[in-house]
């Protein structure tokens, strides 16, 4: 009896304990959320009045426009270019021997551990040589490689889970190595694929230190606008953009797990 | 796809595939003719599976030829090889229903949809899944499985098909089955078909050649019946059907067990390492009274009598040489004169059935 009691303590001090962690991870992300609905013209929680003014003051700024604009090109021509050139790196990998792909994979985790300011600073002395600094293409170039980790990493744990006798088989049956891997891997892997996407795009779209030295001028990214804004004027727009990032964030990762989800019921 | 299908004979020479230090196919030369069911049989690691891929194309060998017909193929990709191919996994695509699965080699040939499905259904047919083209593989059992990966291998009327021991992950009986089904298949398709398994007992059902691995060298290739009564070497006799085997001497072309001359119909092998006798408990003679003069006389007393159903296994300890095996058949005839433990027991074994092996085959 005593035990029982003494059992259900112990899951209970787990439950608090959970919960207090997943507040503190989320809280600050919530927060923005009420600051931006505010009337004041200051960052203040709990807002005292309650406006649209500035989701107006950010939808009508052509700067934030075109900041917005240049960031959710970067991500999506980020996410374009890392996902196939990542998904190839990774099933390269899949099919070399051991010893080629564990000294690979430790290449490949490099910009991972890498603080990125060391790789921003590099990154900005190169693109100064190469006159790609203020471009968007500069930007699109490191956000890439930036990228690029995550979908190899992602597409590779994919592959670990799938029966590569499936490609043989095909190749055996007639297909060329391009066919086989494209009706019979890639379906397979898709999810994996998808997720990698996903993480590539989130990876540019958050990105903030290349950005605040390599991005600038009319592509300067919304990251960048953002920090600048916070040291000049602490002002309630910035809660309203985070807003919006965050739904952008949400919108595309439960899209993530639906199209998973059902690939998973179908199964 | 070529119109007429007509099996094609495959000319394997002096093939040789390093991986590091290990040997994987050391020198091996090996023709197959067209329209034979040939077994590779070796343990784990003999290198059946580095052969088999050799002749598929994913790997490729440091020298040699492979011929298929007239046709050098070393240099040719797996797609152009025109090969059906089973493997261990079936691998399936799981993603598509059965139908799709087997119609997969006739949509890369360009086949037209509705030519896809009546061949598909054909070749279902023929491995007893007619009306199974709409399931999904995962709604499939073991055996299901390994019959829709035989129908996709052979749906587009392939002259070679390969296999990579494809029964081995079904349990003892539906292998047994499937044996006598691949056999029979075998038959009705115009294919040579190069097998690889590990289990001996499988080999000798299936095939019209058997082909014995051992570290990467074929150390035998001959029918069922031949490889078993007159193996090459040491490791053939031991690893082909049940035995014991006794050092002998050999002298001018005479075997001696002790000091004893042995009678043996066919010729002494050549080889390193010495020579043994290799007794099969199956063909030796339980005599009732002396061994005739004719045969080798084997007798002993009885160490140890195991009742194992369908016969009966008799442990022999031999005057000199040690302990001999004997089944006889666990029928009244068989257990009839029988003697008890610790008597004696007179052995025949005819020249016939003497087998001496060299240690290692030359
Ligand atoms: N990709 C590989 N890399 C290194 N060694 C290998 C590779 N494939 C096979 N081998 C080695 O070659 C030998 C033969 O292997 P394999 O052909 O798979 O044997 P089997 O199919 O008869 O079990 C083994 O010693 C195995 O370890
Ligand atoms: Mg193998």
């Amino acid at each position: 009896m005593e035990q029982v009691g003494q059992r259900k303590i112990d899951g209970l001090w787990l439950t608090v304990v959970g919960i207090a962690v997943l507040f503190f991870l989320i809280l600050p992300t919530l927060i923005v959320i009420p600051m931006s609905f505010s009337g004041a013209s200051f960052l203040e929680f709990p807002p005292t009045s309650f406006s649209f003014r500035w989701y107006t003051a950010y939808l009508t700024s052509p700067e934030w426009m075109s900041a917005t604009r240049t960031s959710l090109i970067a991500a999506i021509l980020t996410t374009l270019i890392a996902t196939p050139l990542g998904s190839l790196c990774a099933y390269g990998l899949h099919c070399s021997a051991p010893r080629i792909r564990n000294a690979a994979q430790i290449l490949v985790i490099m910009p991972i551990v890498v603080p990125v300011i060391l790789i921003a600073v590099g990154v900005f002395s190169l693109y100064a040589k190469l006159g790609l600094n203020y471009t968007l293409a500069g930007v699109v170039i490191a956000h890439t490689a930036l990228a690029l980790p995550f979908v190899i990493v992602t597409v590779m744990s994919g592959l670990q889970n799938y029966d590569f006798d499936q490609e043989l088989a095909a190749r055996s049956l007639g297909a060329s190595r391009a066919y086989a891997l494209w009706t019979v891997t890639v379906p397979q892997v898709k999810f994996s694929i998808q997720t990698g996407a996903f993480l590539a795009f989130i990876t540019s779209l958050d990105e903030v230190v290349i950005s605040m030295l390599v991005s600038g001028g009319d592509n300067a990214t919304i990251t960048r606008r953002m920090f600048n804004s916070l040291r000049d004027q602490l002002d309630p727009t910035i809660a309203a953009i985070s807003t919006c990032l965050i739904v952008v964030s949400v919108v595309a990762l439960v899209g993530v797990q639906l199209i998973g989800r059902s690939k998973n019921v179908d199964k | 796809m070529s119109s007429a299908t007509q099996s094609l004979p495959i000319e394997i020479s002096s093939l040789c595939k390093a991986y590091g230090s290990v040997k994987a196919l050391d020198d091996v030369s090996l023709n197959i003719a067209a329209g034979e069911f040939l077994t590779l049989l070796g343990p784990s690691g003999s290198g059946k599976t580095t052969l088999l891929m050799a002749l598929a194309g994913f790997s490729r060998p440091d020298s040699g030829s492979i011929r298929f017909g007239d046709q050098e193929v070393i240099a040719t990709p797996p797609h152009k090889r025109g090969l059906g191919m089973v493997f261990q996994s079936y691998a399936l695509f799981p993603f598509m229903t059965v139908a799709e699965n087997v119609a997969y080699p006739l949509k890369i040939r360009g086949v037209s949809k509705s030519d896809q499905k009546t061949h598909a259904e054909r070749a279902l047919d023929t491995v007893q899944l007619g009306g199974y083209g709409d399931r999904r593989i995962t709604q499939l059992s073991g055996g299901q499985r390994q019959r829709v990966a035989l129908a996709r291998a052979m749906v587009f009327e392939p002259q070679i098909i390969l296999m990579d021991e494809p029964l081995s992950a079904l349990d003892k009986q539906l292998r047994e089955h499937m044996q006598i089904e691949l056999k029979a298949l075998h038959q009705k398709l115009d294919a040579t078909v190069v097998y690889v398994t590990h289990d001996q007992r499988e080999a000798l059902t299936m095939s019209d050649r058997i082909a014995v691995v051992n570290h990467g060298r074929i150390e035998q290739v001959e029918t069922p019946e031949r490889l078993y009564r007159q193996p090459s070497s040491f490791f053939v006799a031991d690893f082909v059907g049940e035995s014991v085997s006794l050092p002998v001497k050999v002298a001018n072309d005479t075997a001696q067990l002790g000091e004893r001359a042995l009678k043996s119909d066919s010729p002494i092998a050549q080889g390193s390492g010495g020579h043994r006798l290799v007794i099969r408990p199956e063909l030796l003679e339980v005599t009732s009274g002396a061994v005739p003069e004719t045969a080798n006389d084997l007798s002993g007393h009885v160490h140890d009598i195991i009742y194992q159903g369908d016969s009966v296994l008799v442990i022999v300890q031999h005057d000199s040489a040690g302990q001999i095996n004997v089944r006889v058949p666990a029928n009244r005839a068989g257990q009839t004169g029988l003697p008890s433990k610790g008597e004696r027991i007179g052995l025949a074994l005819h020249p016939e059935d003497t087998i001496i092996v060299p240690e290692h085959a030359s």
